[in-house]
């Protein structure tokens, strides 16, 4: 569980961080709605986990709610038996 | 009465927030043509002051150029005001089909339609020739009217880094199964004044199947060897598959805009996009001036040379004097102060030594990021960038920024 957080958070930050930004992100900071991941971006995260996990995300569950942070990710992920 | 005092109320209060904010914006007001030197009454109702002007896109100093002028006062006799019609009605003339050949040839592409602006062109083009069996992967800068278009359009949305063209070459990986990728850029970055790395991007593109979309409007008229833009000069003429450009800034600085690039692309355009048919286009007096600025400028490469020139001064100036400036090579020239407060102050100090720039900061460009832009004309002269460089390096001595570094700044202001 833990080893999952860290890999999603990981790439949360190289896909979506510049090098000289300092912000602090943890497994709750809001993603969306946090302004870290805009809406033209959120595919690459959706096509991360799909190809990292072998799974198909449908678009209806893909909101970008499911996604607003790393632990809203680990719930959605738990629906397709993954933990 | 459904604009009752409730309602006012909300408006006032989102107003008031706008304000707080500091990020309330305010007209200044011009009473001279646009040019080197303007006459501007800020703040509203002060006395009118003598300025040079430092923040025009007036790149090639034609918006008020004689023969420009001229020309359009021509088209207005011969054509008339107004069309009172969109293009597919009744409201293309010959000038129109003109000025549409005129763009293909200066840009070097093979077909061109004209909108009502720029921020309409990139508006209309997305939704004109994607559906959502496709992509648009774009740079994260690119200018606020493309991702309004990219908004209207149904296809998938990426993006990559700041011209990073490994997290590109990823997400065209990424997307390998789209029916068409569009790559999506500006030529040059109106806030930093860099320019798109398009030699690589094409690379890119040729090995990936994608297509090539450039927002030019910073750049067509001026730069490359003979101004037709990023494409030229990053040695890609003829391979992007979509331009679209302004005739608001270097190009004559009035309005319009236009796509130009692939033929069946531009048709598409003409069949699909909404601001060209629901919206009047350029009126025939813009478009009898915009001629006689291409005509100028395929003739001779006099003003855009200038116009380097004065780029290359600029530059060297202000690093000589010790402030800290974006590197680059446009007429866009950036001068870095990191904190908000400190932006504004400094333009305002400039403006009373009658020097006219304005101050960037959040939301505008990154936090932590404020600046003056400042933007070289073929209109200036030695002298007036004499006197400009001795107003910011007299301003930059007074706020005690000269010679220092970022960090020096930072700690000095704050962020
Ligand atoms: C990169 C870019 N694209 C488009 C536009 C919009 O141009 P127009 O004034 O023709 O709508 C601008 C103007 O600010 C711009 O900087």
């Amino acid at each position: 569980m833990s080893e999952l957080k860290k890999i999603i958070l990981d790439y949360v930050k190289k896909e979506y961080l510049e090098e000289d930004d300092d912000r602090e992100i943890t497994y709750d900071s809001p993603l969306i709605s946090g302004g870290i991941v805009d809406s033209f971006s959120m595919v690459s995260l959706k096509r991360f986990l799909e190809t990292k996990f072998t799974i198909q995300i449908p678009d209806a569950k893909a909101s970008p709610e499911a996604f607003d942070s790393v632990d809203n990710i680990i719930l959605l992920l738990e629906e397709f038996n993954i933990r | 009465m459904a604009f009752n005092n409730d309602i006012r109320n909300i408006y006032q209060k989102e107003l008031a927030d706008i304000r707080a904010a500091g990020i309330f914006k305010e007209e200044r007001i011009i009473c001279s043509p646009q040019n080197a030197e303007i006459e501007v009454e800020f703040p509203a109702g002060a006395s009118r002051k003598h300025v040079i002007n430092m923040c025009a896109n007036n790149y090639l100093g034609l918006s008020s150029h004689p023969d420009v002028v001229e020309a359009a006062r021509k088209g207005l006799d011969s054509r008339g005001y107004g069309m009172s019609s969109v293009r597919f009605i009744c409201g293309t003339q010959d000038i129109h089909k003109e000025l549409e050949a005129q763009l293909s040839k200066f840009l070097g592409t093979e077909d061109t339609i004209l909108f009502p602006s720029c921020m309409d062109a990139n508006a209309g083009v997305f939704e004109a020739v994607l559906n959502e069996q496709d992509v648009m992967i774009s740079d994260r800068l690119v200018h606020a009217s493309i991702v309004d278009g990219m908004r209207l359009c149904k296809a998938k949305t990426d993006t990559f880094k700041h011209s990073d063209m490994g997290h590109l070459e990823e997400k065209l990986q990424l997307h390998a199964d789209a029916r068409v990728k569009l790559i999506i850029t500006d030529g040059a970055f109106s806030m930093d004044g860099d320019l798109a790395k398009l030699d690589q991007i094409v690379t890119l593109a040729e090995k990936y199947n994608a297509l090539v979309f450039v927002d030019d409007s910073h750049a067509s008229g001026f730069i490359g060897k003979t101004g037709r833009g990023t494409h030229e000069h990053c040695g890609v003429l003829g391979k992007i598959d979509i331009i679209t450009t302004t005739l608001g800034k270097a190009l004559g600085g009035a309005s319009g805009g236009c796509v130009s690039g692939r033929r069946e692309l531009v048709e598409m355009c003409r069949q699909k996009a909404r601001p060209y048919l629901f919206s009047n286009t350029i009126p025939p007096v813009v478009v009898s001036g915009a001629i006689a600025v291409l005509d100028i400028i395929s003739k001779t490469t006099e003003r855009r040379d200038k116009l380097e020139r004065n780029t290359s001064f600029w530059r060297k100036g202000l690093t000589e004097a010790g402030l800290i400036i974006k590197e680059g090579e446009t007429p866009i020239v950036p001068v870095m102060l990191f904190n908000a407060k400190l932006s504004q102050d400094f333009a305002n100090e400039l403006y009373g030594e009658g020097i006219y720039a304005v101050g960037f900061f959040f939301p505008v460009v990154a936090k932590g990021q404020a600046r003056i832009r400042t933007q070289l004309s073929a209109a200036h002269e030695p002298h007036h960038l004499d006197k400009a460089l001795a107003a910011f390096t007299k301003v930059g001595a007074k706020f005690g920024i000269l010679h220092k570094t970022k960090q020096e700044i930072i700690d000095q202001y704050g962020l």
